[in-house]
């Protein structure tokens, strides 16, 4: 168990890079808590996995360290890590029973065969696995494999980490939250620091107490799941988290107001700042329906079970809402209410408002 | 109630037909001579098992398939494992991958009669570049026209360098396809170089490498022309091969009788030791 602290990380794949854009990573500092379990949520190409194979050893950054509770770890091979990771397609020795395979790393690292017989029986037990210790590995279903990649992971009790880089990519949609809430509890149960990677937002908030939301090689924020979707640091973070996402509206702001299409929108608090692009961010969830307002046309409506998703236009611009009943009809001219707290407004892409007191 | 029904034979005519052409006609040709003689103008005489007994109770076929069983052992043992080293010190990616892979094939492009004639001007005593430099320069006493060990070695050698790039080939394709991850849990699992090779490497080589042995084995025992064009079977009749004695019994006394007993032998040893190799090598799987 450790903390696990990023300081001043870059990373480039050319062996010399010249401007910021040669980075997979950059500039990342980050600390981890003891036992968190934390997700880095991002689409792909955004340089998680990158990060995630630099904290397991398997890359050498650039620049900057790692430190585990304080010490430097950045030369260190990820064997002399004691950190665990679970990758996309299970990794199974084939030849090798699903004890066996359990056993494995603790075999290596020379641990006596009665701690190690305690150790498998007892990850075994946690996984559900018991009665499978004496097949074949090979034989076993996707998700049985992965379970067992984890194992292996976990037997070892001086773990500093558990890493997953994308672990339910090939597991059946039915079986993605059995083994994603197995993950949760196991968390609870070893209390190891896990770091989940993910493009799939739903897996990074069920199961991280803090979320990592990356874009570009850059972190652009990190908060817990509510704070995400809340309070948006940056509107790709709206944009990437949320179904649908948040609305991105270009405006203009004065003051503690904005003006989109003509229309003054009440904002959560003065805005600061001045220039760049300025877009007006609001949820579909806080765009609420009024016999006063901002006046837009309907011209689609989705029901999708627990909810309506209304796609209407404000003179030119598109947007999205969301209610629960009382759908207005697709063709209609309708008013539309912004919340003002969860209204805000952002100068190229970052948040430029104050949350007032 | 399920209705069965036989209309699906008819599809594996056209299959049936082929193959009846290609392999079952000129088979049956090599049965019918096997069991009668002939001396000319078309006239038979049955035979019976006659030849079958002849040939298999005969030393001289003995001691052929005991250096045909000799040689084969020889070129599986040395190839298979020389190839996986060899395949394994291949580069995965870089500059240097269709390098290697163009040098590993060209010996494989090679037609056989130019192996055997190439390796014979190489290795003769007085002239050929290897001949003199053991025998003028190293002092030793090296003479494949004239001694056995020499021949046995030479041929060996020359087998060695035409196709262990086949076993390198097609292991290095199954060392392909081994993805990354394998590598970076055992890394993870802290698995040593043998480990890796033993648990990752050896498994996810073995449907290649069952055929690798296969193919060696049977391209190995039914050899002829490399050795034929080297040695001619000689000195004496110490590298004389089950088909280079088939082929001495066949065109050279025209025993068509004995020699096609000979050949339904040669066919069915080869059909059993394939059979056996493979239901060996891939009875882990069927479990």
């Amino acid at each position: 168990m450790a903390q696990i602290k990023l300081s001043n990380l870059r990373h480039s794949y050319m062996p010399t890079p010249k401007g910021p854009e040669d980075y997979a990573l950059k500039e990342i500092d980050v600390t981890w808590r003891d036992g968190g379990a934390y997700a880095l949520l991002g689409p792909s190409g955004c340089g998680k996995s990158t990060l995630l194979n630099i904290i397991s050893g398997l890359l050498t950054p650039s620049e900057g360290q790692i430190l585990f509770d304080d010490r430097d770890v950045t030369a260190l091979p990820p064997d002399q890590r004691n950190i665990a990771q679970v990758f996309q397609f299970p990794v199974i020795y084939d030849t090798m029973t699903v004890g066996e395979n359990l056993a494995f790393p603790l075999k290596n690292r020379g641990v006596d065969a009665a701690t190690i017989k305690r150790r498998v029986d007892e990850i075994a037990e946690m996984l559900d696995v018991t009665d499978m210790l004496d097949t074949r590995a090979s034989g076993l279903s996707p998700d049985n494999k992965q379970k067992i990649s984890m194992g292996r992971g976990l037997v070892r009790d001086d773990v500093n980490a558990v890493m997953f880089d994308e672990p339910l990519t090939v597991i059946d949609p039915h079986l993605k939250w059995k083994l994603r809430s197995k993950l949760k509890e196991l968390h609870q149960r070893v209390q190891a620091t896990m770091i989940y990677v993910t493009h799939d937002q739903t897996e990074a908030l069920t199961f991280a107490d803090e979320v990592v939301v990356m874009q570009e090689g850059e972190v652009v924020q990190i908060g817990t799941p509510v704070e995400l979707f809340e309070r948006p640091q940056h509107t790709f973070v709206g944009h990437f988290i949320g179904s649908p996402g948040m609305n991105v509206l270009p405006c203009e702001a004065k003051g503690d107001r904005a003006l989109f299409e003509g229309h003054e929108v009440m904002l959560e608090g003065p805005t600061h700042g001045d220039g760049g692009r300025t877009d007006l961010g609001i949820r579909p969830e806080y765009v609420g329906f009024g016999d006063t307002g901002i006046p837009a046309h309907v011209t689609k409506v989705a029901d999708i079970g627990r909810h309506f998703v209304v796609s209407a236009m404000v003179g030119n611009t598109p947007l999205k809402a969301v209610t629960e009943h009382n759908a207005p009809n697709p063709g209609s001219h309708v008013f539309l209410q912004f919340k003002p707290e969860q209204s805000r407004v952002y100068r190229d892409g970052w948040i430029a408002t104050e949350e007032r007191v | 109630m399920r209705t069965e029904n036989q209309k699906a034979w008819f599809f594996v005519l056209p299959v049936l037909a082929l193959v009846a052409f290609n392999a079952l006609v000129p088979m049956m040709t090599v049965v019918n001579y096997s069991v009668q003689e002939t001396f000319g103008n078309n006239q038979f005489f049955w035979e019976g098992l006659g030849w079958f007994e002849q040939i298999l109770r005969s030393d001289r076929f003995q001691a052929a398939l005991g250096r045909q069983f000799l040689f084969t052992f020889l070129i599986l043992i040395i190839e298979v494992p020389l190839g996986i080293i060899v395949a394994l010190s291949m580069p995965r990616k870089g500059f240097w991958v269709p390098v290697c892979l163009v040098l590993m094939a060209l010996p494989m492009l090679i037609p056989w009669n130019v192996v055997g004639s190439m390796w014979n001007i190489f290795t003769l005593p007085q002239i050929g570049l290897l001949g003199y430099f053991l025998n003028d320069v190293l002092g030793i006493n090296y003479d494949m026209t004239q001694q056995p060990i020499s021949a046995w070695i030479t041929v060996v050698v020359m087998d060695v360098w035409h196709w262990t790039s086949l076993v390198v080939l097609l292991c290095y394709a199954g060392l392909v396809s081994i993805p990354d991850a394998y590598y970076q849990a055992a890394k993870i699992d802290g698995a040593t170089p043998w480990s890796v090779f033993r648990y990752i490497q050896l498994p996810k080589m073995k449907t290649v490498l069952t055929i690798a042995v296969l193919l060696r084995f049977m391209d190995s025992f039914n050899i002829y022309t490399e050795p034929f064009v080297l040695t001619g079977g000689g000195p004496g009749n110490s590298t004389t091969l089950l088909s280079i004695d088939l082929v001495k019994i066949a065109l050279g006394q025209f025993d068509l009788g004995p020699a096609a007993a000979m050949s339904l032998i040669y066919f069915a040893i080869t059909l059993l030791v394939s059979w056996l190799f493979y239901t060996l090598m891939t009875k882990d799987d069927a479990e």
